[in-house]
């Protein structure tokens, strides 16, 4: 890994505890409420060691909910599980040591300067030589000049990256990560997810929400939760196929209005524009194929069969999981 | 993990905690100089402004008669530097006009034929209207006027008495001097009061600020998240919250004393060694007491209005503003809770009485009692998660 800083070799036969599972995140039937809305509903899921997860859903579906379930900042209604092999109900706080939990919200001390923040972090996890491996840690994330300026005053990008940094200083064996890229240009989306898959490389087992589709493809495997249920899991060709949507890019014409149109025949379950093209699907191939043969007389159409994307299975399942709600 | 290994991990967390916060208050220039301002702004106020033996107060003088005895008593009056004749008025309307509109804050009144009925040995009445909305204010110039109008009368009926045998004592000019005898009034010097009682009264109200704000601090700015997902304990989050501010603490009791012994001229009779060890363990005790409050406020707004609630009591139930021991049985219960109540005693019986530590078992106790009942309930009620 590229943590530098080397944990307090006391704590470390903690890390061992269950190393002989292949798992580094192991749940079973999680579920918590708040004020009797039900936010995560009986969660089952596994995330293998060494692999980047990524954890998939409309705002509000319970990932922040799970994520903090799995680090013991929440405590579950009902469900048991494993994090690094120990248990997320009453060893939270040695899971919490070798956990890195990223926040959604920027939780560094915004009134500290770079370096401070990470001698901070290098202090309370028992890091040995916190200065050192600040200093190594400023290095490495490009901030050599800067490491006086005030954690507040980075731009997003660098926010970002300073509390990826901050996060693997003391060398955690599982990161979680929410959301980590929201907000952040494509350029250092990009950096930062190699960095993600270089530390995936060396070990780390990684879980992160997004909602980027690019990034959900990036993950080796990729759960899809929506208003508290686990809807799908397994690799994005996995889920991709699982869905069994059949679906057509037509061209040509006026996308706005054939959306229109589109959108308003029965048997086609997703209408979504794509500059000028529209792809339309549904679960049912056959009643697809019977509401679209009209518009195929049309002669400025041009239809095409393809692939459903990673977005069509997505917005498919949420359509769905609202339908059960409602 | 063994246990030599906690332990010093326990003060590794506690410091790296404190550093933090020491940095963060150090960067934090308005909070830095509103810590270092309160403590001089509320010297200056109460030991220069403030005063509750006011002096020189507006006096008018309705006189039906113009004697030797009226002028006698008049200078005197003005003699004591209580009251300043400010005006003469002609009738009793007048004078009447003058207290309603608060020209005066007194009016004397001198009736007609008022010398002759002392030659007399009649004892006549004086009358003293004095407006008593504010008795703070009129109490002890009434006080003096008493003893005054006693001795003027007492030194004319001597030189009356002494007159008819031509000692020559007529001739003498009426020189009235009131001295007014500290002896029965120990505390007219109201900085004496005040000063040790602001030591108490700003360490309450900084300490319980600062801290109240810090753990809701970190929950508004979501630092908080991030701290609890931590490998840290709450006790080892407070101590190393609290730990900073008892230097600060230390540093504004440093200047009040210094300031209350060198400008207010406050004795300084006792121990400072038991003044310094009493007043850690009366910061401690605020320090816990805000933190207390920080756990139990959503946000900074109501941290704050907590903290205010709360110093209100401390103001009037303490003895800071008015004696302990006149108020009610009930209020005086209320103000054994309170860590300013055994403050106040301790720090008026060291600087002024030179009270011991046996002296003031009762109030180390009690002080004590509160500090760890609210270090436990603050320990108790830090949420390590956010449920």
């Amino acid at each position: 890994m590229t943590g530098e800083g080397h944990a307090d070799t006391k704590t470390a036969p903690a890390a061992e505890v269950g190393a002989g599972s292949p798992y580094a995140i192991e749940v079973e039937g999680l579920s918590k409420s708040f004020g009797g809305r039900v936010v995560v509903r009986n969660l089952t899921m596994r995330v293998k060691r060494g692999q980047i997860y990524g954890f998939l859903g409309p705002n509000g579906s319970g990932k922040t909910t799970t994520i903090r379930m799995l680090c013991g900042l929440l405590t579950p209604d009902s469900g048991r599980g494993t994090c690094l092999g120990m248990d997320i109900l009453t060893q939270s706080r040695e899971i919490r040591r070798l956990v890195g939990y990223m926040t959604q919200r920027f939780s560094l001390y915004g009134d500290l300067s770079v370096r401070e923040n990470l001698e901070f972090v290098a202090r309370i996890y028992g890091v040995r030589e916190p200065e050192e491996a600040a200093r190594k840690a400023v290095e490495r994330l490009g901030l050599a000049g800067r490491d006086r300026q005030l954690a507040g005053s980075l731009s997003g990008g660098w926010k970002q990256r300073l509390a990826l940094g901050a996060c693997i200083l003391p060398s955690p064996r599982l990161l979680l990560l929410d959301e980590p890229t929201a907000g952040v240009d494509p350029k250092a989306r990009r950096e930062f997810w190699a960095q993600i898959h270089e530390l995936a490389a060396e070990g780390l087992t990684v879980l992160v929400s997004t909602h980027y589709m690019d990034e959900a493809e990036r993950c080796h495997e990729i759960a899809y939760i929506a208003y508290g249920d686990l809807l799908a899991q397994g690799t994005v060709e996995e889920v991709v196929a699982g869905a069994g949507l059949t679906t057509y890019t037509v061209t040509g014409g006026d996308p706005a209005t054939l959306a229109r149109e589109l959108a308003g025949t029965p048997g086609i379950e997703l209408v979504a524009p794509f500059g000028t093209s529209v792809h339309v699907g549904a679960l049912d191939a056959a009643a697809l194929e019977a509401a679209i043969r009209p518009f195929m007389q049309r002669p400025e159409l041009t239809w095409r069969k393809d692939e459903p994307t990673l977005e069509d299975v997505f917005i498919d399942l949420m359509n769905r999981s609202q339908d059960n709600f409602r | 993990m063994s246990a030599s290994a906690g332990f010093s991990g326990f003060f590794r967390r506690v410091g790296a905690m404190m550093r933090k916060e020491f940095l963060q208050l150090l960067r934090d220039h308005v909070s830095f100089a509103t810590m270092i301002s309160i403590p001089l702004l509320q010297l200056v106020l109460f030991g220069y402004a403030i005063n509750t033996t006011p002096r020189h107060l507006p006096t008018a003088v309705l006189a039906y008669e113009n004697t030797s005895i009226t002028r006698s008593i008049l200078a005197a009056l003005e003699n004591t530097k209580y009251f300043a004749v400010t005006h003469h008025p002609r009738s009793a309307e007048e004078a009447e006009h003058l207290v309603r509109s608060g020209d005066v804050l007194f009016v004397v009144e001198i009736p007609a034929g008022f010398e002759r009925a002392v030659r007399r040995g009649e004892s006549p009445s004086l009358l003293v209207a004095a407006d008593a909305t504010d008795p703070v204010a009129s109490s002890s110039a009434l006080a003096a006027l008493g003893r005054l109008v006693e001795t003027a009368m007492v030194r004319e009926r001597f030189v009356i008495d002494a007159g008819p045998e031509g000692s020559g004592l007529e001739n003498q000019p009426p020189a009235f001097s009131i001295v007014t005898h500290p002896r029965y009034n120990p505390a007219a010097v109201t900085q004496l009061n005040i000063v040790p009682g602001l030591l108490g009264t700003i360490l309450t109200m900084t300490m319980l600020i600062f801290t109240a704000l810090s753990v809701t601090r970190e929950i508004e700015r979501g630092t908080m998240e991030a701290l609890l997902a931590m490998p840290i304990r709450p006790v080892e989050v407070m101590l190393g919250k609290i730990a900073p501010y008892v230097l600060v603490g230390a540093m504004q009791a440093t200047m009040i004393v210094v300031a209350g012994v060198y400008l207010f001229g406050v004795p300084m009779v006792g121990s400072l060694g038991l003044l310094t060890v009493l007043t850690t363990l009366f910061i401690v005790t605020n320090l816990s007491i805000g933190y207390t409050f920080s756990t139990l406020a959503q946000n900074q707004l109501q941290a704050v209005q907590m903290t205010f609630m709360y110093f209100l009591p401390n103001i009037l139930l303490s003895g800071f503003m008015f004696p302990f021991a006149g108020m009610p049985t009930w209020a005086q219960w209320i103000g054994e809770t309170l860590p300013l109540t055994h403050y106040l005693r301790m720090v008026r019986g060291i600087l002024l009485k030179g009270s011991t530590m046996s002296d003031l078992t009762s109030d180390i106790l009690g002080l004590t009692a509160i500090m760890l009942v609210a270090m436990v309930i603050a320990v108790k009620r830090f949420r390590q998660t956010l449920d």
